[in-house]
């Protein structure tokens, strides 16, 4: 295993890029033009906070490397981000759904992370979470408005969710770089947040209307980089081509 | 009931102690939607402290065919502007 230290940041980083690049597909084809605007908002956040992750990443790395070189040069199997952000973004009520689960869990690790022993990490920690309280407050009131609206969107978001609901899981598994991280106190133990996402979950579906589905059947594989779905690839083509295409392009 | 959102007019502070400026107009479903609306369209580069939105529907205007008996009797009334006085200099800017 390479450094712990470096494959959690790389795990910061590259679920703040990858959720960030599947957000900015929605640039110019949002349904409204306030959701648009939203959207590229967010995609803007996040694609920022990957720059602060993936720039400490390769400073801890030590190799040469930086923000660009990583988020740009490495293929699908060294990335470390969870299934979930991966997942194409479907339809509006899809992607709000998938935002909502991520930035559920994302707001919970981030108001831990802010009392971090590495106080790089804390720092990034403390000016991310302003971002994601405002991504959550945004998502779920969207899962609400949509679960709790009409015939046709309520259906929407139920099969959304019961879509997106198996990668849930993955975003409260602890493995050995995380064993590492709690030794050291950097990062919390992702099971101790479990309970508090379940309860917020059940508050927010009960309010949409929502069923969550039974079982705790969960795909992985996207964090450890074992086994990502077959759509990271695809959007490496796209977010990766003119580094791909141009190696070392400069304006 | 209809299908589009209802348009919102947006008024948005600057800084604290100005006032709320009209800055444009937006579809929402409802007031909190359309305060979060706000805040992604009119408040990106640090526009802001404080939004206050409101149906346009809600809001009661003064017809332009009417601007002749409303406005134009005040043009001859320069008394009313307080351009008569000296301001002392220690007074600064008006």
């Amino acid at each position: 295993m390479s450094d712990p230290l470096f494959e959690f940041l790389c795990r910061m980083g590259d679920n703040a890029l990858v959720l960030g690049h599947r957000v900015s597909e929605w640039c110019g084809v949002a349904p409204a033009l306030e959701e648009d605007i939203a959207l590229a908002n967010t995609a803007l956040d996040l694609v920022g906070q990957a720059t602060l992750w993936l720039d400490l990443a390769a400073e801890v790395e030590g190799a040469g490397r930086d923000a660009d070189a990583l988020a740009f040069r490495r293929d699908v199997w060294d990335f470390r981000n969870l299934l979930l952000v991966e997942q194409p973004n479907g339809d509006f009520g899809q992607t709000m759904m998938r935002q909502f689960l991520f930035d559920a869990w994302h707001r919970a690790y981030l108001a831990a992370l802010t009392d971090s022993s590495d106080t790089r990490i804390a720092a990034i920690a403390e000016k991310s979470l302003k971002e994601v309280t405002y991504h959550l407050d945004r998502s779920a009131e969207t899962v609400i408005g949509l679960g709790d609206g009409t015939e046709e969107s309520h259906r929407r978001m139920q099969t959304a969710l019961d879509r997106l609901f198996p990668f849930v899981g993955e975003m409260f598994v602890t493995d050995e770089v995380d064993a590492a991280m709690i030794t050291a106190c950097i990062a919390p133990d992702p099971r101790s947040l479990r309970a508090g996402f379940d309860s917020y979950l059940a508050e927010v579906l009960a309010e949409a209307k929502l069923i969550q589905p039974s079982g705790d059947f969960s795909h992985k594989g996207g964090k450890s980089g074992a086994r990502h779905s077959e759509h990271l690839g695809h959007m490496l083509t796209q977010m990766q081509w003119l580094q791909r295409a141009y190696p070392d392009a400069t304006w | 009931m209809s299908s589009e959102w209802p348009l919102w007019e947006v008024f948005v502070r600057g800084q604290h102690g100005l006032s709320h400026r009209h800055v444009g107009s937006l579809h929402a479903a409802d007031a909190e939607a359309a305060i979060r609306n706000a805040r992604d369209v009119y408040t990106r580069r640090n526009e802001g402290v404080s939004i206050w939105v409101v149906e346009a529907s809600a809001i009661a205007a003064s017809s332009p065919e009417e601007k002749g008996p409303l406005y134009e009797p005040a043009n001859d009334k320069v008394y009313r502007h307080p351009t008569f006085y000296d301001i002392p200099d220690d007074v600064g800017a008006m």
